[in-house]
């Protein structure tokens, strides 16, 4: 099963997660893990979240998310786990 | 499982230290092309390129969406034009016009170059061999995406001097051929000792006879992301210098590796290997000379660049090795002078010279790189700078390159644009004594006494 890592930066404001948290769960994302911090006002969060079963493609969920991300000022991104596994894994 | 820290680390690299994968490259044998019939050759080698590298590029875009690494280029790689060519082509037009076919061939794929317009002369020149290094001018000249390379020597031969006097004619024509465009035709042709057979980078890729029918090789980057590292253990021992070297590498190249392994399982091709490589761009932060900076000189080029040149390739290959399942190419740092802001700094500094950046090219991967030069420079003169080169090589057991741009018309303090990742550069001085007697002699260095290993 290939995950999907969702990273979220930007400034912090009301409702980040609970955006995040909708679109995925409209469109059978499953999220596995959620982790988050927030560094002198800047909201930080990490996603790792099961895409499988959803009917989107890796495309268009990264490009609708991407917009969910400027609609509320922060960075969203998309990312297969592998990428992260090869760097920090041996 | 993978944690925020970890993240925040590879994206940090990627967006703000210009990691990348420089080049994804598809390297395609056109031995099955060869045909007496110029124009059945033409068709041929046509179809064989637009087949099999109709996805390259839409693959490669893919690679990049779903891992959030920029691919910057896909580009192809040929079996060298002067053995297919060699049945067919009767005068150098012949020869041009697979040029303009190859051009055509890498517009409908969609890649910025393709290499392998290439002859293998390190002991001799065939008839054919000679016809196509006489045609590069007129080839670099009249096409937009060819790149051409000529193999002069190696530790195994020696050195084809015939070839690299040749080469210095030939070099000067096709400055000559773009003397409007400040003789940009130059940065297409690169002349080797030791040529590897599977270089992804340009202008030197060329599909090796050696090869299978098709392979995917890919060149990684990270200058920008040694130097971030390095900045963070300044005044530190060689052992912590050296050992943040090697983390660094290991995790650029293990980017290669997953980009190359997702490429050849989506393209079907196999995967050839992984050029561990720290190959900088004019951008900012983008610099293999500034991590020499970092590392503790003023300038590039300062005494101690040779060492802490050679420190960093060493290191970067022993990172990087363990992180591919195959390496390959040409792996090592690149020192160009006219794609790196920190080089070009430190020529208009003062502070780097011809003369060093040869003794640099004895401890790095490739050798004299994008470097600009008076447009009027003898021919042998640049056959000398040539044969240094060669020697360099020869002796090293290395791949050694030149790579240099006579800007007809222009001279010392003047500065030519090449545009975009080839960047600027100001035009370097020359020695100016003679070297005639010795260029115009007849036949081949050969091999030298270590080479004979059998």
């Amino acid at each position: 099963m290939k995950k999907t890592i969702i990273t979220v930066v930007g400034k912090d404001t009301v409702g980040i997660i609970a955006k995040v948290c909708t679109y995925l769960a409209g469109n059978d994302i499953n999220i596995l893990d959620i982790s988050q911090t927030i560094v002198q006002d800047y909201f930080n969060m990490m996603m790792i979240v099961d895409a499988n079963k959803s009917s989107k493609s890796f495309g268009d969920m990264a490009v609708e998310l991407d917009k969910i991300g400027e609609e509320i000022g922060v960075k969203i991104t998309c990312q297969h786990e592998d990428i992260f596994n090869k760097m920090h894994r041996i | 499982m993978i944690n925020m820290f970890e993240v925040n680390e590879t994206n940090k690299m990627i967006e703000q230290e210009n990691l990348d994968v420089r080049t994804i490259t598809l390297g395609i044998s056109l031995l099955d092309c060869i045909d007496s019939d110029l124009e059945e050759l033409n068709r041929k080698i046509y179809e064989k390129i637009t087949t099999t590298a109709k996805d390259l590029v839409k693959v490669g875009n893919e690679i990049e969406k779903e891992y959030g690494i920029p691919v910057v280029n896909k580009r192809i790689s040929v079996t060298p034009i002067s053995l297919i060519g060699a049945a067919a082509c009767k005068t150098i037009d012949d020869f041009v016009t697979i040029a303009k076919t190859l051009d055509k061939a890498a517009v409908e794929v969609g890649v910025n170059l393709l290499g392998g317009y290439s002859a293998l002369v390190s002991k001799g020149m065939t008839a054919s061999d000679e016809l196509l290094i006489r045609s590069i001018p007129k080839a670099l000249a009249t096409t937009e995406r060819v790149c051409s390379s000529v193999n002069l020597g190696s530790t195994k031969t020696g050195i084809n001097m015939d070839a690299v006097r040749l080469m210095g004619e030939i070099l000067l024509e096709t400055a000559e051929m773009t003397k409007e465009i400040d003789s940009v035709s130059c940065m297409k042709l690169v002349v080797f000792c030791n040529a590897p057979d599977d270089n992804p980078f340009m202008a030197g890729a060329f599909h090796g006879v050696t090869e299978a029918d098709a392979i995917i090789n890919v060149g990684v980057s990270g200058p920008g992301v040694v130097k971030t590292a390095l900045s963070k253990v300044r005044g530190e021992s060689f052992e912590v210098l050296c050992e943040t070297i090697k983390r660094t590498a290991f995790k650029v190249t293990r980017v290669g590796q997953l980009v190359a392994q997702e490429a050849s399982k989506r393209l079907s091709v196999p995967f050839g290997i992984v050029d561990l490589s720290l190959a900088p761009t004019p951008a900012i932060g983008d610099s293999v000379a500034d991590i020499l900076c970092e590392i503790g000189l003023e300038y590039a080029g300062a005494p101690g660049t040779t060492a802490a040149l050679a420190l960093l390739n060493d290191q970067v290959k022993k990172g990087g090795v363990m992180a591919s399942s195959y390496v390959g190419g040409l792996s090592g740092a690149f020192i160009p002078v006219s794609e790196d802001q920190g080089m070009i700094d430190a020529v208009l500094a003062g502070a780097l010279t011809l003369e060093k950046l040869e003794a640099m090219t004895c401890v790095c991967s490739v050798g004299l790189d994008m470097i600009a030069i008076p447009g009027s420079t003898k021919a042998t003169t640049i056959s000398g700078i040539i044969a240094d080169e060669m020697a360099i090589g020869m002796i090293n057991q290395k791949t050694t390159a030149v790579r240099i741009i006579p800007v007809i018309g222009k001279d010392v303090g003047e500065t030519v644009e090449f545009g975009g990742l080839f960047g600027y550069a100001p035009i370097m001085p020359v020695n100016q004594f003679s070297c005639d007697a010795f260029v115009n002699r007849k036949g081949r260095i050969p091999a030298p006494i270590h080479s004979f290993k059998n």
